[in-house]
């Protein structure tokens, strides 16, 4: 099920159709009310890190292929049993959503928080010899972050569906947002 | 777009699906998570909380109307755009919606059906309802002019 490389960016970027990429966002700081930042924090300690992590990384991996292209050491991705199995896979998601548990603690200052892995995902070009073409990373920050962000909520949603309420999905969405948007802050 | 085996578990899954109170909770949903398509309906009444979107029941109707059109779109999978041609008229020459609020319904339906489905709701379910809500999303956007 691996898809192929896409051969220019032109085409590479005609796979991003299911969202379509954001331009860029006022410089305004995200305010989160008492009631989201509560909402937040109670799912929050009810979620299990290395299961939602996991789970949430390797649906990503599943539902939009070309995003393996970001993770080709982890090995073995080339069936959905193998992502989901995939040890590498678990690991960084885990890693990932301890990262969204920091960010639950400074929702007030999350482009703060974020910064050192903002330069991380930003400022690391990374070129691809195969095809002498170069990704920017900010089309990895903004985007797969959002996206990845979505992957959050819907195994938020499979796992919590009592608690997962209109209110909760919302309060979730703006905050899987706006720390796609801290990570791309370095960008802005 | 979808292979055999995807056609068939999403129409497995969709069949599950209680059309009438999804519908409504996807547009619901909609209309709490992304506040600005409120302005498509403020026809309809009472839209100041959530609990007063959930509850209110021409979100219900409306809803309703939307997924039985979703769920006649499943039938023709291999023709999204000729089944969406007139509703994407409709959207565009009268109602002028973003095409982009297509795609937030979509992942809202997703996440739904996420919600309700639990476990059952694979990944490999997911991609294959992701290739179709977004598929719909593009017939209803294809006589955007």
């Amino acid at each position: 099920m691996r898809n192929k490389r896409p051969r220019s960016e032109a085409v590479a970027r005609t796979c991003f159709w299911p969202i379509r990429l954001t331009s860029k966002l006022p410089d305004t700081m995200v305010h989160f009310t008492t009631e989201e930042k509560a909402a937040v924090a109670s799912l929050w300690a009810k979620v299990n890190v290395e299961v939602v992590g996991s789970e949430s990384l390797a649906r990503l991996l599943i539902v939009y292929p070309w995003t393996q292209r970001l993770f080709d050491s982890f090995g073995n991705l080339y069936s959905e049993s193998a992502i989901m199995g995939n040890p590498k896979v678990k690991a960084h998601g885990r890693k990932v959503l301890n990262s969204f548990g920091n960010a639950i603690k400074h929702m007030d200052d999350l482009k703060g928080t974020f910064t050192d892995l903002s330069e991380l995902h930003c400022d690391k070009l990374h070129v691809d010899p195969e095809n002498f073409r170069t990704f920017p990373s900010y089309v990895l920050s903004s985007f797969y972050s959002q996206l990845l962000g979505n992957m959050i909520l819907i195994v938020l949603a499979t796992h919590f569906s009592k608690e997962f309420t209109p209110q909760m999905q919302a309060a979730w969405q703006k905050l899987t947002n706006a720390v796609a948007n801290a990570l791309a802050h370095k960008y802005h | 777009m979808l292979t055999a085996e995807e056609k068939s578990s999403v129409t497995a899954l969709f069949g599950k699906v209680k059309v009438d109170e999804v519908g409504g909770e996807a547009l619901g949903r909609l209309l709490v998570v992304y506040p600005w398509t409120q302005r498509f309906f403020e026809h309809f009444g009472d839209l100041s909380t959530a609990d007063a979107v959930m509850g209110n029941p021409q979100v219900k109707a409306h809803g309703k109307k939307v997924l039985e059109s979703f769920s006649e779109g499943l039938k023709h999978l291999d023709d999204l755009k000729g089944a969406f041609a007139k509703l994407s008229e409709l959207h565009c020459d009268k109602l002028h919606v973003d095409p982009e609020n297509f795609r937030l319904l979509g992942n809202v339906l997703v996440v739904v059906l996420a919600r309700r489905f639990g476990g059952e709701f694979t990944p490999e379910l997911q991609a294959s309802f992701q290739k179709v809500v977004t598929g719909v999303a593009n017939a209803l956007a294809h006589r955007y002019h």
